[in-house]
């Protein structure tokens, strides 16, 4: 299979297509490079098995490491809570898309706009849809995607990765993060 | 009055001065027209025009801005293209992104809408010519005096008389052709106004909905607004394979009353199942409450690979292009019936049925085009009752062992998962399947949407889909569920009963289930979102695929909703309105209460009345499983009267979402009509259209977005108890953004106020007026001084 194909396999997007993170040390220097990155986890995160655990478990690690805020989205919250993690901030998937497109939204915290958004866990469909909205309408926002799934319409993503390669890479990113 | 219906001449002089001499009030009508006895005044905008409610547009948009989700980066809509749009590029006819966006959503809402007006059409010239332009519309019997609520609005004419609606038709006919021509190459390229565009071409396809449904339920006898419909038989299992079988695919009802008129006519009833998929299905049961629905338009692979028909026959939308391909498979033979889709069938519509019959039964040829829908009632009948005896029935399902060997000869190449709309994870099953253990295959039949992309990418030729439905064989026999039959339109009586509740928020709200079956997760969800909003006493409307669905899933006691719970417009009920073209009436029961309840005038006054409903009329409507351009063109309708519309997550492939800044105070301020002032109200509702991820989230959406400006204290208490709890029980904490939706202390429901009160307190909470809402500001009453 070639590697950097879109996972749903007639997701074909158009001329400007996602780098690929070849290795770990790229999305780690993409989050460290970052002013005010944010964490958007969608619900699959607390279905994907990922070795004896979730993929949710991982990315609660990533964003402790790394102090990157997180907005849980459909009901992951609900799982968030349940592993002892109450910081996130809740807001569905298109409001997030549709307000990282305004240069002036300060994020939830009020802080600043985001510069780097982070997407994992969303079904790849709409993941793909909200990531062509950001790819279009705000430039000023560089996105990356940690699912195991090429998303064509991202700044960066893996490609089409076996569940064993992408335990590897999202285990050496958290390792590698600077606390 | 004398109004002009149709294509005319209406010369009117009020004065005129000439050599010839002195003309006054000289009034000259060329073409049809009938009489009307309707009082009511006339609005400022009857049969408005593509630019006329554009200012009523430009509001709504200016608070909902399009959030644009490009589904390719392209335009190859000329042939200076492909044009490359990504980013700020612009095309070579100078347009952009958004515009480029804004006009395909205009695209696929005007198929969507010129689909059902066509619909219409065939209904109106169909019931004409065997009723009479002189039949009377009655949709409701007494029970209903606004027989005709969105044509009364839109087009401000109140139709009595089947051939009334032939006028209302020829306006939506122009309008949509004027729509059409703005998407060419060089017309608009504005985003927004494509977007206006859209809202009016949802706005032509409500009334398209309207004059379909008002015609076939005058015409052909169906339940007039009665919420004690009988119910009934939904499901594979309740179809008794002994007898023949006839199955009817589509949405355009004609051909299938003439199978249960010839059936009737010929004392067959008893010995000939007559059962359909999609619409048809919903529409014929109204008919005939003994036709039998075998399930939504996801069933149709699964239902005729089952080789239960023995005939198959499609009219229009949604059926599948390759039916006939299908039905060869299992040798039943195949009757299309549309000018629509004619499927490449040689038109025997002139030929002897004799001649007919007898080349279908003996396999001469595999299907017929007959575009006389009386014609197809006999050949249908006689076709199924003549292969029934000799047919196979058994299609082309697979036995257990079968299962197993083709199983085994998936490489496990995933091909077959990354051609499923769902991301089903088939390569699992298939390796499971070719140890013996179909379990997961058979759970698999619950989410699967019946695409049969998977067969389409297995290199290996492997069946998937046929397979899954085999190892699910069990439950498609266990398929026997009752619906309550589509009712139509909603009595004046019980608006007049809930209107005041609604009104003021005492009944959280309405919401509607409506449109497809592409589900993210199954037909289940639907189901449980409709019953937990009837246990917390909202009135929830069903209608279509998604009606059907809601019946597909039982209690522990064996019940479906249907059976549970009462189908009476009110709160706690679950209204099933009937096929897709029913939808016009949940938008009608909208429009009565601003008509019925709080007495505003309707006629032409469109504006005037979307801002009611829009500030006042808590209603939603939840198209779960939306797929179709049809679904578009409903949802686009809604939006125009200021109904939000939630959609699951297939929906972001619509291009783009409606949606508000709640953390924009600026956005959300209207003008109080008593006193003229500007009062901010919240982001209420938060969203025109909106994608939920799960249902969990939806489900919270929806109990959000029946807030409104207007609900009173107690009502927006009994509504923010619904989101408070909700919220909590989906996402596991209370909504942070309670401080929006609280006015005045006393919207703050008793039993969480502790909570609340250190919510707002957080949040520097200051208390605000309930005005009586309104965006026009020609609605504003001004003070006597």
């Amino acid at each position: 299979m070639p590697t950097t194909e879109p996972w749903q396999t007639a997701e074909i997007a158009g001329p400007k297509k996602a780098s690929v993170i070849i290795k770990p040390e790229v999305a780690d220097a993409m989050i460290q490079r970052a002013k005010h990155p944010v964490l958007v986890i969608g619900h699959l995160a607390a279905e994907i098995d990922l070795d004896d655990r979730k993929l949710l478990d991982f990315l609660i690690l990533l964003a402790q490491k790394g102090r990157i805020p997180v907005i849980a989205t459909g009901h992951t919250n609900r799982d968030l809570i349940r592993r002892g993690y109450k910081l996130a901030g809740i807001m569905p998937a298109v409001d997030i898309g549709h307000r990282l497109c305004d240069p002036a939204w300060k994020g939830m915290d009020g802080k600043e706009p985001y510069d780097l958004a982070i997407f994992s866990g969303l079904p790849y469909y709409m993941e793909w849809t909200i990531l062509s909205g950001l790819k279009h309408f705000a430039p000023h926002v560089k996105t990356m995607t940690l699912d195991n799934t090429y998303q064509p319409h991202a700044n960066w993503s893996f490609s089409n990765l076996s569940v064993k390669d992408w335990l590897e890479n999202l285990k050496a990113i958290i390792e590698n993060l600077e606390e | 009055m004398n109004v002009l219906t149709g294509k005319s001449i209406n010369i009117k002089m009020k004065e005129l001065q000439s050599d010839i001499g002195y003309i006054k009030g000289l009034e000259l009508s060329i073409g049809k027209f009938s009489e009307e006895k309707w009082t009511e005044p006339q609005g400022p905008t009857p049969f408005p025009s593509m630019t006329a409610l554009r200012d009523w547009d430009k509001k709504l948009l200016a608070r909902y801005q399009p959030f644009y989700l490009p589904f390719c980066d392209l335009c190859c809509l000329c042939t200076y293209g492909k044009c490359d749009l990504t980013g700020t590029k612009q095309g070579a006819c100078g347009i952009h992104m958004a515009a480029q966006q804004s006009r395909m959503v205009l695209l696929l809402t005007c198929i969507g809408a010129a689909t059902h007006i066509s619909h219409a059409r065939e209904l109106v010239t169909h019931t004409i010519q065997k009723y009479g332009a002189d039949h009377p519309l009655n949709p409701g019997g007494f029970a209903v005096e606004v027989e005709a609520p969105v044509i009364r609005l839109v087009c401000g004419i109140k139709p009595e008389k089947l051939g009334d609606l032939e006028g209302v038709l020829e306006y939506l006919e122009s309008q949509i052709t004027c729509l059409l021509s703005a998407a060419h190459t060089g017309q608009e390229g504005d985003n927004l106004d494509f977007e206006s565009k859209v809202l009016h071409a949802g706005m032509i396809d409500q009334v398209g909905l309207e004059v379909a449904d008002i015609a076939q339920i005058s015409a052909f006898g169906y339940p007039k607004a009665d919420p004690d419909v009988p119910l009934v038989d939904l499901g594979m299992g309740t179809v008794d394979t002994k007898k023949p079988v006839i199955l009817i695919i589509g949405h355009n009802v004609p051909p299938a009353i003439n199978i249960v008129d010839y059936l009737s006519d010929n004392r067959l009833s008893d010995q000939v199942e007559v059962t359909g998929i999609c619409c048809t299905a919903i529409d014929i049961t109204r008919y005939n409450p003994k036709a039998k629905i075998v399930g939504p338009m996801s069933w149709q692979l699964r239902y005729i690979r089952s080789g239960i028909p023995d005939v198959i026959v499609v009219d229009e939308q949604c059926i599948r292009t390759d039916a006939l391909t299908e039905a060869g498979n299992i040798h039943a033979p195949f009757i299309a019936t549309s000018e629509k889709n004619c499927m490449g069938l040689p038109d025997r519509t002139h030929d002897p049925v004799d001649e007919i019959v007898a080349d279908l039964v003996s396999g001469k040829i595999p299907g017929v085009l007959i575009l006389d829908p009386g014609k197809v009632g006999e050949i249908a009948v006689r076709v199924a009752r003549a292969v029934a005896p000799v047919r196979k029935k058994g299609g082309v399902m697979l036995g257990a062992k079968e299962i197993t060997e083709i199983a085994k000869t998936c490489t496990q190449c995933k091909l077959c998962r990354r051609a499923c709309p769902n991301d089903l994870h088939i390569p699992d099953c298939m390796k499971a399947a070719g140890k013996g253990n179909t379990t997961m295959a058979s759970d698999m039949y619950e989410e699967c949407v019946g695409c049969g992309r998977c067969e389409q990418a297995c290199p290996q030729n492997i069946p998937i889909h046929t397979l899954i439905v085999s190892a699910a064989a069990q439950k498609t026999k266990e398929e026997k569920f009752r619906i309550r039959a589509g009712r139509g339109a909603i009595q004046d009586v019980e608006i007049r009963k809930v209107g005041g509740p609604l009104v003021l928020g005492e009944i959280p709200g309405v919401v509607a289930f409506v449109g497809c079956a592409n589900y993210p997760k199954g037909g289940k969800e639907v189901a449980e979102m409709c019953v937990e909003f009837a246990k917390r006493r909202y009135i929830v409307c069903t209608s279509g695929c998604a009606a059907m669905s809601v019946a597909m899933y039982k209690d522990e006691e064996g019940k479906t909703p249907y059976e549970q719970y009462p189908g009476s417009f009110d709160a706690g009920g679950i209204v099933n309105v009937g096929s897709c073209v029913s939808n016009a009436h949940i938008a009608g029961a909208a429009i009565k209460i601003a008509s019925i309840f709080a007495r505003r005038n309707l006629r032409g006054n469109y504006e005037e009345i979307a801002d009611y409903v829009y500030n006042r009329v808590g209603a939603v409507g939840v198209a779960w499983g939306a797929m179709s351009q049809k679904a578009a063109a409903i949802a686009s309708g809604f939006w125009r009267l200021g109904i939000p519309v939630v959609v699951g997550p297939h929906g972001t492939k619509y291009r783009r979402m409606l949606l508000g800044r709640a953390d924009k105070r600026e956005d959300w301020f209207v003008h109080d009509r008593r006193t003229g002032d500007q009062v901010y109200v919240g982001p209420v509702p938060e969203h025109l259209f909106f994608a939920a991820e799960t249902k969990e989230e939806a489900m919270v959406m929806i109990a959000k977005l029946c807030m409104r400006p207007n609900d009173t204290a107690k009502g927006r208490a009994i509504k923010l108890t619904n989101y408070i709890d909700l919220h909590k029980r989906q996402f596991g904490t209370t909504p942070e953004d309670i401080c929006l939706y609280v006015r005045t202390m006393t919207d703050v429901p008793i039993t969480m106020k502790a909570e609340i009160m250190q919510i707002l307190k957080d949040h520097a909470w200051k208390e605000n007026t309930i005005p009586d809402p309104t965006l026009l500001r020609q609605q504003i009453i001004k003070k006597e001084r």
